[in-house]
């Protein structure tokens, strides 16, 4: 439970640690396309934390990289095939960005830290509260940007085929002279709230850091 | 006039790192100095545009008879670490010089998410040969411009005040936004 909780709050992939920044700016701009890109990390890198620290013991130091490099790819290209037949909605959105997970930083950071070093079950566990935490991260930027940029919250819209209703939220806030705030959904945006958002991580983690 | 326009944009206004957001961590972690930021950016202008024609011949000749495009994720990623490993012994036997400074970047252009990307956007855009020479250049020109500017940036943010909480990373974001915003304009013209 404590090791869950460390990959969502203090070592949280993207606010603390910094990694996996690529798809943190690139899917955020819909909450729904965020929290699935979410969920295909968490997947791959679930997958790939389990055969790693399997097959720990009989890979050379040399090697290491591009076997790792090769299971998480081989995992990647097992989600790209589901979800282009079962989703393709869902394929279309996340476009490039799905088979940028193989070089991800935290999937082959969390391979060659936690499961080439550490039990099987431990690897487990880190790989569920590292991909919980970057899914949470994500799901925060996309609703900040999505409500404040275009006013709607799109729950489920792409996977409406599988899940059977659509659930789309709009008009959150009362229009005003400011709101939609459209420079917050196009690339720039991104970069904004990411990084206010960080500071703000910052702070908070500055001062729990003092009172101990 | 449409290969010029391409490069055009490639370079500016699609620009692989405000644009796309391809690269990011060495956007991040390399732009601390200028000289580190100039080399990276050619090293990987280099791989960039090798891979490219390497996985565009690979994927239309080899994936595409065989009915077999959806290994492009593996394969690709194959390719990009082969060139880089060979561009790694090359230098160090032929250009020491060379590779006593980039020695450092080579093993992180592998895992650097711009070439996996630019190798897969070539493939999803269609383009044909002469294209995808034009745009891998191009993009990772953009990419070498960017990390370049905003190690100037950088160097002098540094010794700027900034409240404690943006200091490093944050304010780095925050001037990647106001970077992002200028590059956009440029469709205009």
């Amino acid at each position: 439970m404590k090791r869950i909780l460390k990959g969502i709050i203090s070592e949280n992939p993207t606010f603390v640690l910094l990694l996996g920044l690529c798809p943190a700016l690139a899917v955020t701009t819909k909450f729904e396309n965020a929290y699935l890109m979410g969920l295909c990390v968490m997947i791959v890198l679930l997958f790939s934390n389990i055969i790693v620290s399997i097959i720990k013991k009989h890979v050379n130091e040399n090697v290491k990289i591009p076997v790792f490099i090769l299971i998480i790819g081989t995992f990647v290209t097992t989600l790209e095939i589901l979800l282009e037949k079962y989703i393709p909605n869902l394929y279309e959105a996340l476009g490039i960005y799905l088979p940028l997970i193989v070089v991800n930083c935290i999937v082959l950071g969390r391979a060659i830290e936690v499961a080439s070093k550490e039990s099987v079950k431990n690897s487990i566990l880190d790989a569920i509260g590292v991909g919980l935490g970057f899914t949470l991260a994500i799901s925060l930027i996309a609703l900040i940007r999505e409500v404040l940029g275009t006013n709607t919250i799109t729950l489920m819209d792409s996977i409406s085929s599988i899940t059977g209703y659509r659930a789309i939220y709009t008009n959150i806030l009362p229009n005003s002279n400011i709101l939609p705030m459209q420079i917050l959904v196009s690339p720039a945006g991104s970069f904004l709230v990411l990084g206010m958002l960080i500071a703000l991580f910052n702070k908070i983690g500055g001062k729990k850091n003092d009172t101990n | 006039m449409t290969l010029i326009n391409l490069f055009v944009t490639s370079l500016l206004t699609q620009n692989i790192v405000l644009n796309k957001f391809l690269g990011i961590c060495p956007f991040m972690g390399t732009s601390k100095s200028e000289k580190n930021a100039l080399h990276m950016g050619l090293s990987v202008t280099f791989v960039i545009t090798l891979s490219s024609v390497i996985t565009y011949l690979l994927y239309n000749f080899v994936l595409v008879p065989t009915n077999t495009e959806y290994l492009k994720t593996i394969m690709f990623i194959l390719v990009i670490s082969s060139v880089v490993q060979i561009l790694d012994i090359v230098l160090k036997k032929y250009f020491k010089n060379i590779h006593k400074t980039l020695g450092l970047y080579l093993p992180l252009i592998t895992t650097n998410c711009a070439v996996l990307g630019i190798t897969l956007l070539n493939i999803t855009n269609e383009y044909n040969i002469l294209e995808v020479l034009v745009y891998s250049i191009g993009s990772s020109l953009g990419f070498t411009l960017v990390i370049y500017v905003f190690s100037t940036i950088r160097e002098r943010l540094e010794q700027t005040n900034i409240p404690e909480s943006f200091k490093g990373t944050p304010i780095a974001l925050i001037t990647a936004f106001i970077m992002s915003l200028l590059f956009m304009r440029f469709t205009l013209i």
